[in-house]
């Protein structure tokens, strides 16, 4: 299955990354290559395999209901790009 | 002191041979001197120093166990509080990560020296430590070569003896495979074995980290340290840790050896199967009976490979935005374009590539006829291992199909890289634990060899190793010009 140039710059989209426009077009022979590696699999009968999503087949481990972390708010804006007052600064999204 | 095991180090620390702080500089200057590597991103002398003092404090109140005072050094996916870790991106170059990975901890808490933080493929992507943000590393068996990835920067600073050992994570080959391009012994861990707490995340049902050493026996010393549980990591998993070392020279009278016919087709070069079957032999010599086994679905580990990875690295990279730490781009228009170009100046191609493909992956309309399939093969890839090792104690085979390849050879052709990790994928994907061994050469550069066991069985694979490195010495090769 080959991927156009238009594909590709939707999923850059989708994915909120930025592509180089000399670049989209070996990004769209690549993924094409990957998806070509992919058919090999259809040829595979799954229709009564359960998925598998998880090596062991564990489910999510719960824990309760206590406070564990501290608050580390400074910590952890120390290492932002951009802070004022506890908040994080983007452009201004509501006019 | 720099070629001794961690053992030897240990009893030469605790006899008063040498000191921590002496070892420590040794390596210290050691890096120095074999820069040209590129196996470092972050070198922490100061900190090492201090960690080496504090070490030797321990020592001589006389509570040392095997790693304390050890020179090692960390890949840098995993976090470690106030030095700065890159993940091999630009997008983290400007992180000091605000908190200790676990695996980092538990190494603090034994009193570990931290050499530094080791160079990889960029959010260990890659099979040749080329995608890195901080430039390809070299293999110290010939500097024109890659050292294997996405672990290079380990691989090749164990190797060449720039560290006593160190830490690798493995999603699809990462400790294994730059383990037997550099010559050196890798274990990758049961999935959940060792907590990925603090382990930046790449395809979270496949990463473990593991680690890297010069041999079976430092591999165990450095596994027991590193392996357990961890809350902080909800699929890290509540068994109790075996004692490694105990049985690592236990009989391997009757073992029962599988050889999959898959390992050993079209796509292996010649010499290296020669060396593979030389390593067999070696182990039949032991007292192990050999049998072929077979994995039909093993060939399609590479395209659910490449789905399932990319879905999960799709899903786990949203999280560098630009908005609470790492790179963010000049004068961003507006949110949308701070997100994109963020991401878009702080990825790689290859990071780039992966996420584009999991997005589309798990795009409506693709989602079923891509994911759902790929996990599906997932399961029949993990039933050939269950069926394979219902009637063989191990599996063995090669690690990579061929010795280590030159840098700039593969990097123009994503496919291709990704087809020389045939060997070891499958494994990730099962979840089960498997090592690389050294196990000899071809025109002189290291080839691995491969053993892969059940659920947990861990300390059975380090005393297969063991042993056959007390019968072997290519484990005992140093490269030319590092001795």
């Amino acid at each position: 299955m080959a991927l156009t140039a238009g594909d590709v710059k939707k999923i850059a989209h989708l994915a909120r990354l930025g592509i180089d426009d000399q670049d989209v077009e070996s990004y769209a022979k690549d993924l094409s290559g990957m998806l070509d590696l992919m058919t090999q699999m259809s040829d595979l009968d799954t229709d009564n395999i359960i998925p598998m999503a998880h090596p062991l087949d564990q489910v999510q481990r719960l824990r309760s209901d206590e406070v564990t972390e501290q608050n580390s708010r400074e910590k952890f804006q120390a290492i932002a790009p951009q802070v004022e007052a506890g908040l994080y600064l983007v452009p201004k999204v509501i006019e | 002191m720099h070629n001794k095991t961690i053992a030897d180090l240990a009893k030469g620390l605790r006899s008063g041979e040498f000191s921590s702080v002496e070892l420590t500089q040794s390596f210290l200057d050691r890096i120095k001197q074999h820069s040209s590597l590129n196996s470092y991103i972050t070198v922490t002398e100061d900190l090492a120093l201090q960690n080496a003092k504090a070490a030797d404090a321990i020592i001589a109140s006389g509570k040392a166990e095997w790693l304390t005072g050890i020179p090692v050094a960390q890949k840098d996916i995993f976090c470690t509080q106030g030095v700065k870790t890159t993940c091999g991106s630009k997008i983290l170059d400007n992180f000091i990560a605000p908190y200790d990975a676990t695996v980092v901890e538990k190494f603090n808490n034994v009193g570990t020296v931290m050499l530094g933080k080791l160079n990889m493929d960029e959010f260990a992507m890659g099979s040749s430590n080329e995608t890195s943000y901080y430039g390809a590393v070299k293999n110290p068996w010939d500097t024109n070569t890659v050292p294997g990835g996405s672990s290079g920067g380990s691989a090749a600073a164990v190797a060449a003896r720039l560290a006593v050992c160190a830490t690798g994570t493995d999603t699809g080959g990462s400790i294994r495979q730059p383990a037997a391009l550099c010559g050196i012994t890798g274990l990758k861990p049961t999935y959940g074995r060792v907590s990925r707490y603090g382990m930046i995340a790449y395809a979270s049902s496949l990463d473990q980290g593991g680690p890297m050493a010069r041999s079976a026996e430092d591999a165990a010393i450095m596994l027991q340290t590193m392996a357990g549980f961890d809350a902080k990591d909800s699929t890290s998993v509540d068994q109790p840790v075996p004692d490694y070392l105990a049985g690592l020279n236990n009989s391997l009278d009757g073992l029962k050896i599988g050889l999959p016919k898959e390992f050993f087709g079209e796509g292996l070069n010649s010499d290296v199967a020669a060396m593979i079957e030389n390593a067999v032999n070696e182990y039949r010599k032991l007292g192990a009976e050999i049998k072929e086994v077979s994995m039909p679905n093993l060939k399609l580990a590479i395209p659910a490979y490449y789905v399932i990875a990319p879905a999960e690295c799709s899903a786990n990279l949203s999280r560098f935005d630009g908005v609470r730490y790492g790179y963010r781009c000049e004068n961003p228009a507006d949110l949308t374009d701070l997100y994109t170009r963020s991401r878009g100046e702080g990825f790689g191609k290859e990071v780039k590539r992966r996420i584009l493909m999991g997005t589309y992956a798990l795009s409506a309309g693709y989602y079923d006829a891509y994911y759902i399939k790929a996990q599906k093969v997932r399961r029949l890839i993990s039933e050939d291992f269950k069926n394979a090792l219902a009637e063989v104690d191990v599996i063995m085979g090669p690690v990579a199909p061929g010795v280590a390849f030159g840098i700039g050879e593969k990097i123009g052709n994503p496919i291709e890289m990704y087809l020389s990790d045939i060997y070891t994928i499958a494994i990730n994907l099962a979840g089960v634990p498997a090592m690389s061994v050294p196990a000899g050469f071809v025109k002189g550069m290291p080839v691995g060899l491969q053993i892969i066991g059940n659920y947990f069985s861990e300390d059975r694979l380090l005393n297969i190793a063991h042993r056959y490195q007390q019968v072997t010495d290519w484990h005992q090769h140093i490269p030319k010009g590092f001795e």
